[in-house]
């Protein structure tokens, strides 16, 4: 009898383990596929970078302390993020609840930022349809801060999932997915900080 | 309150589509109340819609590209009319109307005929050929469908409510930007295929990860049936290029909806980009549409030949490099951009070189059929079929991959000739070698052969009649999508290419008549053994059709061609069975297509506050969907020996 149920229990285990292995790994196909989608916009942003219809060009128009307290808001919240994962894979709910929480303060933080830096290019009169360069610039830029703004509703809804559910195998799945598209929105951070920002202000 | 939508946006005064509309309707309305009336509804809503079962979303996406071929081909029997008649005089269509018919005839026959007819057949038979219970992620497939269908939707709303795209079938700039293209018609392509597109990308990321991470014991890659790898392949593509769709097409709607500047004439756009990046996607979609043909060709060939595929290595290899190479090529779509002779020489020369894998393909097909006893049924004449019109079909491609040539054929309708040479006799004969190879897989009865014989052979005729004189009239000179002409040369080649459309639609009209003749007699095409064609993989060795959990004990496979290698060995004839846990059935792909299409119809005509409500109501269906505490049903192991012992033993019997 008892031989039987170890059995089933470690027949369940092993369920577990590979469904933990495949989600995550259909996980990152789809960050791939959006690291592609990220590469579009890149192109089309290399490509119209010096199209500035006699506007302003990047050195005129990017104030890098702001960029670089973006920065850092993103990298720290991706360091809060691995605690919450920790966290959540010791099943402790304070450290998970207090490396979500800061998460989602540092993520909110960069949305100010940016969405500050937008409506001051807007004011100005230099919005996205001012030139090419602009449109790209809105569009690469923006379309992270979209993932952000999407990664901080998965967020809060992973604290609610959590608090209502507990720490159970398909929610821990799903915080593993969420990791990685954190993270993985601070590595197109770095791409676009450098690509953007920091060649943009080369003189 | 209904943003840009008012009474004037249906076109009352226009007689062909309000025609066609209602006879649509009709149509809808009838199959509705014949469904309400005979209390189906409870049966469609459990077992197909919210279905999560991979062989059921493979036969509602192939019966979703089957109702609009018909509607596409409309469209084509239209153009070959008005071409034939308007020698000389305006012809039926007025030129408006016109250019929405060939825009929307491409649109639909390449994102919601073939695209979904091979998405179909992917789904139902790969899972099957790798002994796998179900796909990697059931309910994801199941939003991926509807999405799909959504945007189908939204294609055929254009028809009633507005206009569609003059544009083509890719909207280039800077024809389709706002100034240009006013009207909603270029929206309802873009959101139809945003939403659509999503629905491909998930199914892409989902097919993926099944064919790479779920097999049955044994099941190693170079295992593997040949389709499975040409899933892997298409797949991969679809995840590798769809993407870079998603992100043009979106660039164009800033374009025109807030008045960005990637593709417009003014403020520094560059409309030259929008051609280099759709293309980017565009060449690796032919060889998504055309990968898994390769793969229904060679289950077909070495089924019907009873011998393994020649080449098997040689085969995936060619198979991957196609992969690769099909995103180097991009830019012999626009040769005359001007890009330079070296520019243009590398593309023309890397052109040519996809054409030596594609080579090793069809001499591996002939050598398979070579000492082979070969059964001349109906799957095995769409392949023969297509060995010798896709050979030609490549042929003018290689032609075509000449840059010099292409200055002088571009845009003519030389080229319109090559590609529907290639997606027809290479993309559709697969779709339908593929649905008579695994039909009677799919509902357990066979096709008629007669029936499924004559439509081939109206196909096959119909097709070279209708299309080889466009080959001529190319090189005459003619450029593709004119309304009408006044050059006597070209009138009896155009006659007969119409003629040639009358043949295909006897086909099609024989297809038809082959369904309903086969449900009538099903009876006596019953396939009992499960294993109609003496067939080499696993799928044959489910019943037909196959349970929901598809084997009731996996097999253990140990080579290729499986399950003739368990019919040379015999079956294990007294399985020891185990509980199987499956996905339970969800209505959140059908319901979040629901607010997909609101979401789609409101920002094609500007209707802001239900573009908020249907958005919200995506999300919420998404928590709910991850608050469910069940997500899986246990079938026990005696309900799965009892269903699988009733099928082993008629199928014993049969065999016997």
């Amino acid at each position: 009898m008892s031989g039987a149920a170890t059995h089933l229990s470690a027949h369940a285990a092993r369920d577990e383990t590979s469904k933990r292995i495949i989600a995550g790994y259909g996980f990152w196909i789809f960050l791939l596929s959006d690291i592609i989608m990220f590469s579009a916009f890149f192109a089309s942003y290399a490509v119209l970078s010096g199209a500035t219809a006699g506007g302003p060009a990047g050195r005129d128009l990017f104030d890098l302390g702001n960029v670089a307290i973006e920065t850092g808001c993103l990298l720290l919240s991706s360091f809060s993020c691995g605690i919450a994962s920790v966290g959540a894979r010791m099943r402790n709910a304070l450290v998970f609840y207090a490396g979500m929480g800061v998460t989602f303060l540092l993520g909110a933080a960069f949305l100010v930022l940016e969405v500050h830096e937008f409506a001051g290019l807007v004011a100005r009169g230099d919005g996205p349809s001012r030139s090419a360069f602009l449109s790209s610039f809105f569009t690469l830029v923006g379309c992270h801060g979209i993932h952000v703004t999407l990664g901080l509703l998965w967020l809060l809804t992973m604290m609610a999932q959590v608090f209502a559910k507990g720490f159970r195998s398909d929610i821990q799945r799903r915080i593993l997915c969420f990791s990685l598209f954190w993270h993985t929105l601070d590595i197109v951070w770095v791409a676009l900080f450098s690509v953007v920002y920091l060649i943009g202000v080369a003189p | 309150m209904l943003g840009k939508l008012t009474w004037s946006a249906i076109p009352l005064d226009q007689p062909i589509p309000m025609a066609a509309s209602c006879v649509v309707a009709l149509v809808l309305i009838g199959v509705l109340a014949l469904v309400t009336l005979k209390g189906w509804l409870p049966y469609l809503w459990q077992e197909w819609i919210t279905s999560v079962d991979h062989k059921r979303i493979g036969v509602m996406y192939i019966v979703l590209a089957m109702v609009m071929l018909l509607r596409g081909f409309t469209d084509a029997i239209m153009m070959r009319t008005q071409q034939a008649l308007a020698y000389k005089s305006p012809g039926f269509l007025p030129p408006e109307h016109y250019d929405q018919i060939f825009s929307a005839h491409g649109t639909l026959m390449i994102f919601f005929v073939a695209m979904p007819f091979v998405i179909g057949l992917m789904n139902f038979v790969m899972p099957l050929q790798l002994g796998a219970r179900d796909v990697a992620f059931p309910t994801l497939n199941s939003v991926s469908f509807w999405l799909t269908a959504t945007g189908a939707l939204l294609v055929n709303i254009s028809l009633v409510v507005g206009e569609f795209a003059r544009t083509g079938w890719l909207p280039y700039p800077p024809l389709s930007e706002i100034t240009y293209s006013p009207g909603v018609g270029v929206d309802y392509y873009l959101w139809a295929l945003q939403i659509s597109g999503i629905g491909t990308l998930l199914s892409g990321i989902n097919l993926v990860t099944t064919v790479l991470k779920i097999h049955t014991p044994g099941m190693t890659y170079m295992r593997m049936p040949m389709f499975c790898w040409t899933t892997l392949a298409s797949n991969l593509l679809i995840v590798a290029a769809f993407p870079i769709l998603t992100a043009t097409l979106a660039m164009l709607l800033l374009d025109r909806y807030l008045g960005f500047h990637f593709f417009t004439n003014a403020a520094g756009g560059n409309m030259m980009m929008f051609m280099n990046l759709i293309w980017a996607w565009g060449h690796p979609e032919v060889y998504i549409l055309i990968l898994p043909a390769f793969g229904v060709f060679s289950e077909v060939v070495s089924t019907f030949s009873g011998k393994p595929l020649f080449g098997y290595r040689s085969m995936v290899m060619a198979t991957m490099a196609i992969c690769i190479l099909a995103f180097m090529v991009w830019l012999h779509h626009f040769f005359t951009m001007g890009a330079g002779a070296d520019v243009n020489a590398v593309f023309g020369i890397a052109t040519m070189i996809i054409a030596v894998p594609t080579g090793v393909k069809v001499f591996n097909w002939i050598f398979t059929m070579s000492g082979g006893r070969v059964r001349f049924a109906t799957p095995m004449l769409w392949s023969m079929g297509f060995m010798v019109t896709f050979v030609i079909g490549g042929m003018t491609g290689v032609l075509l991959a000449v840059p010099p040539v292409d200055f002088v054929l571009h845009n003519s309708l030389f080229l319109v000739a090559h590609f529907h040479n290639v997606i027809i006799g290479g993309v559709l004969f697969g779709a339908f070698a593929g649905y008579t190879f695994w039909f009677p897989k799919a509902f357990g009865f066979r096709l008629h052969e007669g029936l499924g014989k004559a439509a081939f052979w109206c196909w096959l005729i119909g097709f070279y009649m209708a299309f080889m004189p466009l080959y001529v009239l190319g090189f005459m000179g003619m450029t593709r999508r004119m309304q009408h002409y006044d050059v006597p040369a070209w009138h009896p080649w155009l006659l007969l290419a119409g003629a040639g459309a009358l043949v295909i639609a006897a086909g099609i009209a024989l297809q038809i008549t082959q369904l309903v003749v086969s449900i009538r007699r099903r009876a006596e095409l019953r396939d009992e053994a499960g294993d109609p064609w003496d067939g080499r993989s696993l799928e044959w060795s489910t019943p037909s059709p196959p349970p929901a959990f598809n084997f009731g004990v996996l097999p253990r496979v140990e080579g290729r061609d499986a399950f003739w290698a368990m019919k040379q060995h015999g079956f294990d004839q007294d399985p020891a069975y185990d509980d199987i846990e499956m996905p339970r059935n969800s209505p959140t792909g059908f319901v979040c297509a629901f607010f997909a299409t609101f979401a789609g119809f409101a920002l094609i005509w500007h209707i802001w506050w239900m573009v908020a409500a249907a958005l919200l109501g995506a999300f919420v269906t998404f928590v709910v969907f991850a608050w469910r505490d069940r997500t899986e049903d246990i079938i026990a192991a005696d309900e799965v020996a009892r269903i699988d012992s009733a099928g082993r033993s008629t199928r014993l019997q049969a065999a016997a």
